[in-house]
């Protein structure tokens, strides 16, 4: 068989964009771009909500900023969306996968190279999943939030994180999404290829430190809270 | 020594197996565990059962045949080591051992611990290879191979194909062992003219086998014998990505 023939062979293949996104390489790939938004996006966000450390005034000029141009905020919005719904598919697709490749188990199976970080992705995704959902109905459209004011960011924060459970939810989302963060911040450069020895040690510092600043950065928020630190 | 061991016993494909508990005395530290299984087997033959069905070829961790699940670690607790180049000395007199088959719907358990791996044979035949005409050999300087290169290809090339990567990984994912193969080809000469098509065809027929999917636990790199690097992972994503882009090996 002639070069040619092997590379341009015959058979019958569908589009690339359909091959890309059926095979598990692909997919993952589309996991590592989608994932990587949500970090862009978690950084974003956790750097922007520190303003209401500056008062009032600060956070809900931020807020109005945000909400002043529909045209980029919607962009932004169904970019996230669609991002979110990509990683989530690829998610559940991934899994019933790596699922029906193993029918019979171990009777003994011992752990010599997984984290615990790497082995609860699949239940810290769809827990920060149920997150956002709340979060949404929280602090974006007040539905479940019982003193929601609107435009006021300021006062929603503050009396929202005063009903100490609801700090500890976020909290503890916040811990789900240091885990999710751990693996998934390192893993996705490797799903991209992006790795060179030269720079593995720095990737994984990086993922790492990242994961720190950003999951203290939103926790510090219902913590200065219900400490009293900001009211 | 004396050891208790729980082996999976399965008589054919069809039906359903089962551990057995079996006590075997008079093992020597400084057997191999396949030596091990050996005497097993003798003083099960002599009481008239069935020995335990194990498969082994080289016993000098080449050949890849002789992967088992040893106390829930593929190859044993001994790392970069293969089933037959593990001691007895690494366990203490009195332990019990489990002793289980790769388990992967790829895998199907043929007979005790002994499981079919064709669906590897099948990856290979998808790209795993370079297409050369016949005739005498090159002038081998005329082809120049950075000395980095070639010992990565190297690394790449040690796979013996055993599949305890796909047995250790949660995902039961194939990806070590199809990286590998991949990436010793793309790092040489020979393999640049069908390098885009290869890594196509070869991820194509590893998902069509039902493996799973990689994210990255590395217990695969833990259990390899031969210590491949999760590393040809990235390097085999970089090339499906670089495959793609450059459109090459695609309608
Ligand atoms: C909405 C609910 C979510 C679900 C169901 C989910 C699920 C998952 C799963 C199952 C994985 C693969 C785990 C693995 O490869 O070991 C994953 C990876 C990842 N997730 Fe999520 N996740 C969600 C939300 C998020 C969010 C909000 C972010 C961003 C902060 C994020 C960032 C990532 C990253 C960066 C990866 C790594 C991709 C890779 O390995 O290539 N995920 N997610
Ligand atoms: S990559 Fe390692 S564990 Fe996997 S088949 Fe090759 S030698 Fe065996
Ligand atoms: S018998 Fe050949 S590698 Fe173990």
């Amino acid at each position: 068989m002639s070069v040619d023939e092997f590379s341009m062979s015959a058979e019958k293949r569908s589009h690339w964009l359909l091959s890309f996104w059926r095979s598990t390489v692909g997919k993952k790939v589309v996991m590592a771009l989608t994932g990587a938004i949500g970090v862009g996006y978690v950084v974003a966000h956790m750097l922007g909500n520190l303003q209401v450390f500056e008062g009032a005034e600060k956070i809900n000029a931020y807020a109005a900023l945000l909400k002043s141009n529909l045209g980029l905020l919607w962009t932004a919005r169904s970019i996230l969306i669609a991002a979110v719904g990509l990683h989530i598919v690829a998610a559940y697709q991934l899994a019933r996968t790596s699922q029906k490749s193993r029918p019979v188990g171990y009777k003994r199976w011992r752990s010599v190279g997984s984290d615990f970080a790497s082995r609860t992705m699949r239940w810290t995704g769809p827990l920060l999943g149920l997150f956002i959902v709340y979060h949404l109905l929280h602090l974006t459209t007040g539905a479940v939030h019982p003193d929601f004011v609107e435009a006021d960011v300021y006062q929603n924060v503050i009396s929202g994180f005063r009903v100490w459970y609801v700090s500890v939810i976020y909290i503890v989302a916040m811990l789900m999404l240091a885990l999710h963060l751990y693996h998934g911040a390192w893993s996705m450069f490797e799903s991209l290829g992006v790795n060179h020895p030269k720079y593995n040690r720095l990737i994984r510092a990086l993922a790492t430190i990242l994961t720190a600043i950003v999951v203290a950065g939103f926790i510090a928020i219902p913590a200065a809270v219900l400490l009293g630190f900001i009211s | 020594m004396h050891l208790t061991l729980n082996v999976w016993r399965q008589k054919n494909a069809s039906v359903k197996g089962k551990l057995v508990r079996y006590e075997a005395d008079d093992i020597n530290p400084d057997m191999s565990f396949l030596e091990m299984l050996d005497v097993v087997n003798w003083q099960l033959i002599g009481k008239g059962e069935e020995p335990i069905a194990f498969e082994h070829d080289c016993r000098e961790g080449i050949c890849g045949s002789c992967g088992m699940m040893i106390n829930g670690v593929a190859h044993g607790p001994r790392p970069a080591t293969a089933t037959c180049q593990l001691h007895m000395r690494h366990f203490k007199d009195g332990d019990t051992i489990y002793i289980e088959p790769w388990r992967s719907r790829a895998f199907p358990v043929l007979k005790d611990l002994v499981v079919d791996r064709s669906a590897f044979d099948r990856i290979i035949q998808a790209g795993g290879y370079i297409s050369v005409s016949t005739g005498s050999a090159p002038e081998a300087n005329s082809v120049l191979v950075t000395k980095q290169n070639s010992d990565l290809a190297m690394d790449a090339a040690a796979c013996i194909g055993c599949g305890a990567c796909v047995a250790a990984c949660p995902n039961g994912s194939a990806s070590l062992f199809t990286s590998a193969k991949i990436s010793h080809l793309a790092l040489l000469p020979q393999g640049q003219p069908e390098r885009e098509g290869r890594v196509i065809k070869m991820v194509e027929a590893m998902d069509r086998e039902g493996f799973g999917n990689c994210t990255m636990h590395r217990e695969c790199e833990a259990v390899c014998p031969k210590a491949i690097s999760v590393n040809f992972i990235a390097r085999m994503n970089r090339e499906y990505l670089r495959s793609l882009l450059k459109g090459e090996g695609l309608p």
